[in-house]
């Protein structure tokens, strides 16, 4: 009977003389006999510790996409890069992992200044002012962001580019059935929104401008006429970035966004088979009132020391409760604080370097792979570090093919989800959308090239 | 000889006085720590890679820092922070107990913790069935059909669960307008009802601390979408009148929706389904023992009674005939309501602990914790009666009134100086219909000897009260820092170094 009960069955009797009862059944007496189950759970019996981790060995062998067994060239917001060992040392801290969110700041200064750390971070990177201390990850923050724009305007129509991540789109299409937003998609024309396909009455009833900086498929776009339509539309521009773009890229904030969202992933984070992730947030101080989730200002203790609070909590659900600007109550702090830590091993420059090197390996893969017979390009426009190609095989079976040489090879568009605007359809089945992080070695992308070569014969 | 507590940290467990600087302040121009691979790859300069347009040139200001530093700066910082691991976390609500470190240790093997969420299916089979067994044990937990493992916390579950509850009622074209909440439910239920499109209409709580059949039968009509519970409720109760509640809104054609923070209470004992419920969020890192990481990841999965099943949210995993696993997405599904598929590390955590305790484990969580509650309630109240004087579940809460009437000293005094008796505080002024409350929930991993340890400890708080209430007031002395000024936090707003004059 393995368990982590500190209780003997002396002491269980004591407790239980004490509160007068004979058996630990009698604990539950005011329970409807009627709903009580007879026989317990149908579950297995308990085995040790060693015993469930034999087991588990029969999930982590059927896992044939690791970083040890194949060379990662997948993102889509989840990305292979470094974390190094003094990022999980500290990270995985019990202090940081074991500890509740700080409702007492008197012994909660540890989460509470990393958090700190971590905002002033994130506001840098998104050359917005405030950021708060996380959402779930990159979907669920642009939900919020749109929820945002929404509250701010008084307005329901949410104008979103179709190179948000296809995923992203879907969780905002969900919710809107519950706040009843309406989602006007964009299409993307040669990789790039064609924002003039908004209609005139659908740019009047805007509350957001939604673009991705890049965009799903990789692409740069010039964000400087998504920031003019929602001038015109007096709507909040929010710009769903990939972090680590930020290392060189113009920031959210540099391009006008009165909201920057991104997925936090790269910033310490494992692949994790997608979570837990790190939803980032950051906005003008404008919207401050209407923030989702917690944020954490500094103040000073009776005896004037510094120290950190969570701060303008009456935006939140347990103060404001339906009136509230969000329901986020648990977020992702502990992502939050290896972020701060991870970014805090980068520094300025490793930050920089990460980035360039991001760019740096992007191009001499898309160089060795342009080359390759029937292979090309879907869009003329410059890219980050993630781009996608054409491939004259279904892109599903040129991933099964590189799978077999050691290689997860990119992301099939047609398996992020069913054909939309952001592509022209015929190439839906066709489309390999391929990411290449710091990690990726020029041994690595040559050996890759020649699989991919044969991949698509 | 007597045992003495484990689980109480020493009197003064943190380090205290001098201020830790931040990072930034600790920043050196051309101080570093990174350290990344060597690739080979041609350095094309930025500006042959990205259009002009596009570049940032000036580099943002992040941290300089040696390797050294950077741990020095983290590992202060953590002893400036309580956590389970140091000692007992009462906080009530919240189920803090102990984390077990095999499940943390199970998660982070490359197996499933090196995984791309978006490979292919064939070369992700291994996790694809660990969620499949998790959802199956899940249902069986909860005596619900299917469930969705994408949301990533419980106030996400409740909003998910809502949009299941709106698409089963327009499925039947007939949309309603109303959710009921009692008056002592999470904030997250009602703040959850709004983002649903829907309106709450708040139900009182009789004297006894349970729902006010009357008045929720009052509450019903056909307008009404359904109903949110927590079971045991927030004031640590188990709501006896359960069926005739199911039946009451069922007749109407609303729905039940299981709130499961408390569900740590009744494990193995009694089933959400079993009592009428059709839907049934759990917070797997409380109930399954996931670390908190202070202040998340979480997980919170949601499951569904059969009528409810093809709404869920997809895609899910899924074992197909011939014994492979695949992505399925339900007919009529809500939709994706997670990027990928939900923090997949802590449900591989809660897996890993719901297979070490296994069906008769699981049951005998639950009533150590109810032990330990009860034990704590009696044995505190001459010192701290107890909101309701009556057999509690996995938590209780008591109430400072009669200290604050007598000596004027407030349940939030009692829980600050509590923190320098090595204790966390328990949750106070929650929930809102109990005046001056303090909210115990000891868990069940909590020993004899630190619950009489912590009882110990609010009988010197309340004698202090009496003898020396500045004391208390003033608490606590010992901490990293003393109380905060929240108000100036609030009003002259410094979110940021740079917000800081840094």
């Amino acid at each position: 009977m393995p368990d982590y009960l500190p209780h003997t069955p002396d002491e269980v009797t004591s407790m239980l003389d004490f509160l007068g009862l004979d058996s630990l059944e009698h604990l539950f007496a005011h329970v409807p006999n009627a709903l009580k189950l007879t026989q317990g759970l149908r579950l297995p019996d308990g085995e040790s510790e060693p015993d469930v981790a034999e087991r588990f060995k029969h999930y982590t062998n059927a896992n044939k996409a690791t970083l040890s067994e194949m060379v990662c060239f997948a993102g889509g917001g989840s990305y292979d890069h470094e974390v190094p060992a003094v990022v999980k040392s500290l990270g995985s801290r019990a202090e940081f992992v074991t500890a509740y969110t700080p409702y007492q700041p008197e012994v909660a200064q540890g989460v509470l200044q990393a958090i700190f750390e971590y905002q002033t971070m994130i506001a840098r990177l998104s050359g917005l002012s405030i950021a708060n201390a996380s959402l779930y990850d990159g979907a669920t923050a642009l939900v919020e962001a749109v929820n945002m724009a929404a509250g701010s305007t008084g307005k329901e129509t949410l104008l979103i580019s179709s190179g948000v991540h296809p995923h992203w789109r879907a969780v905002v299409h969900t919710f809107a059935k519950g706040t009843g937003h309406r989602v006007v998609e964009v299409p993307l024309v040669d990789g790039r929104t064609e924002w003039s396909k908004v209609s005139s009455s659908d740019l009047a009833k805007g509350a957001a401008v939604v673009a991705a900086y890049p965009n799903y498929l990789g692409v740069l776009e010039d964000l400087s006429v998504a920031k003019d339509l929602s001038i015109r539309a007096d709507a909040l521009f929010v710009v769903a970035g990939d972090p680590v773009a930020a290392g060189v890229l113009k920031t959210a904030g540099q391009w006008g966004a009165d909201v920057f969202v991104g997925e936090g992933q790269p910033f310490g984070t494992a692949l994790a088979f997608g979570g837990p992730y790190l939803g980032l947030f950051a906005c003008t101080l404008d919207q401050i009132r209407r923030l989702p989730g917690r944020l954490v200002g500094e103040t000073v203790d009776t005896r004037d020391r510094r120290a950190f609070v969570t701060t303008l909590r009456a935006r939140e659900q347990d103060i404001r409760r339906e009136k509230a600007t969000s329901n986020v109550c648990t977020n992702q702090t502990l992502m939050a604080v290896t972020a701060a830590i991870q970014l805090g091993w980068l520094g300025t420059y490793g930050m920089r370097e990460v980035a360039t090197r991001c760019a740096q390996g992007a191009r001499y893969t898309f160089d060795q792979l342009v080359g390759i017979d029937g292979v090309a390009p879907i869009s003329t426009q410059p890219f980050f570090r993630e781009f996608a190609l054409r491939t004259p095989q279904e892109a599903s079976t040129v991933l099964e093919r590189l799978a077999g040489e050691g290689f997860l090879g990119g992301l099939a568009l047609s398996a992020l989800g069913g054909p939309d605007g952001s592509v022209i359809a015929n190439d839906w089945e066709h489309t390999l959308i391929i990411a290449v992080t710091e990690r990726r070695t020029k041994f690595e992308i040559d050996e890759f090239a020649t699989a991919f070569a044969k991949a698509v014969k | 000889m007597t045992a003495l507590p484990g689980g109480r940290a020493s009197s003064a467990p943190l380090l205290g006085d001098d201020i830790e600087p931040t990072i930034f302040e600790m920043s050196v121009e051309g101080r570093h720590s990174y350290q990344l691979r060597t690739t080979d790859v041609p350095k094309a300069p930025l500006e042959e890679l990205v259009p002009n347009e596009h570049l940032n040139h000036d580099v943002i200001a992040l941290a300089q820092v040696s390797e050294r530093d950077l741990v020095g700066h983290f590992t202060r910082l953590s002893h400036r922070q309580f956590a389970v691991d140091l000692g007992a976390y009462p906080l009530g609500s919240c189920t803090m107990k102990y984390n077990p470190k095999f499940c943390d240790a199970v998660a982070a093997d490359p197996g499933l913790n090196s995984v791309h969420p978006g490979a292919p299916a064939p070369l992700v089979q291994g996790w694809l069935e660990l969620l499949v067994d998790l959802e199956e044990k899940l249902c069986e937990i909860t005596g619900m059909q299917a469930a969705t493992l994408q949301p990533a916390a419980g106030a996400a579950g409740e909003l998910t669960g809502l949009l299941l509850m709106r698409a089963y009622h327009e499925a039947n074209n007939d949309p309603r307008r109303r959710v009921l909440i009692p008056d002592s439910a999470h904030g997250t239920n009602p703040a959850s009802v709004t983002l649903g499109g829907y309106e709450v209409t708040t139900i009182p709580s009789g004297a006894n601390g349970l729902v006010d059949l009357a008045a929720l039968k009052a509450a019903l009509g056909p307008d009404v979408a359904g109903i949110m519970l927590t079971n045991p409720n927030t004031v640590g109760l188990f709501e006896e009148e359960i069926e005739d509640i199911a039946s009451a809104v069922h007749d109407v054609g609303g729905l039940l929706y299981y709130d499961g923070a408390n569900l740590n209470a009744i494990l193995g004992v009694v089933r959400p389904g079993d009592m009428g419920f059709d839907i049934v969020h759990m917070n797997l890192h409380k109930t399954f023992a996931t670390p908190h990481g202070g202040g998340g990841p979480g997980a919170g999965p949601v499951a569904v009674s059969a009528r409810l099943a093809e709404f869920l949210p997809g895609p899910r995993a899924t074992r197909l005939s011939d014994g492979s696993y695949d992505w399925v997405t339900p007919a009529r599904s809500i939709g994706r309501v997670h990027g990928w598929h939900g923090n997949a590390m802590v449900l591989a955590r809660a897996l890993a602990y719901i297979d070490v305790h296994g069906g008769d484990g699981l049951t005998r969580i639950a009533q150590h914790a109810v032990l330990n509650a009860n034990w704590l309630r009696k044995r505190l109240s001459a010192t701290l009666p107890a909101a309701y004087d009556y057999p509690c579940m996995h938590e209780c809460v008591l109430t400072a009134s009669p200290i604050k009437a007598s000596y004027g000293v407030r349940a939030l005094d009692v829980a600050k100086r509590l923190l320098e008796e090595g204790f966390h505080a328990p949750t106070v002024y929650f929930p809102l219909i109990v005046d001056e409350a303090l909210m115990f929930e000891p868990t069940e991993t909590e020993s004899l000897q630190t619950l009489e340890a912590l009882a110990s400890a609010l009988e010197r708080i309340a004698l202090l009260c009496a003898n020396e209430p500045d004391v208390v007031r003033n608490a606590p002395q010992s901490t990293p820092v003393t109380r905060v000024d929240e108000a100036r936090a609030a009003r002259h707003l410094v979110t940021t170094e740079d917000a800081a004059g840094r």
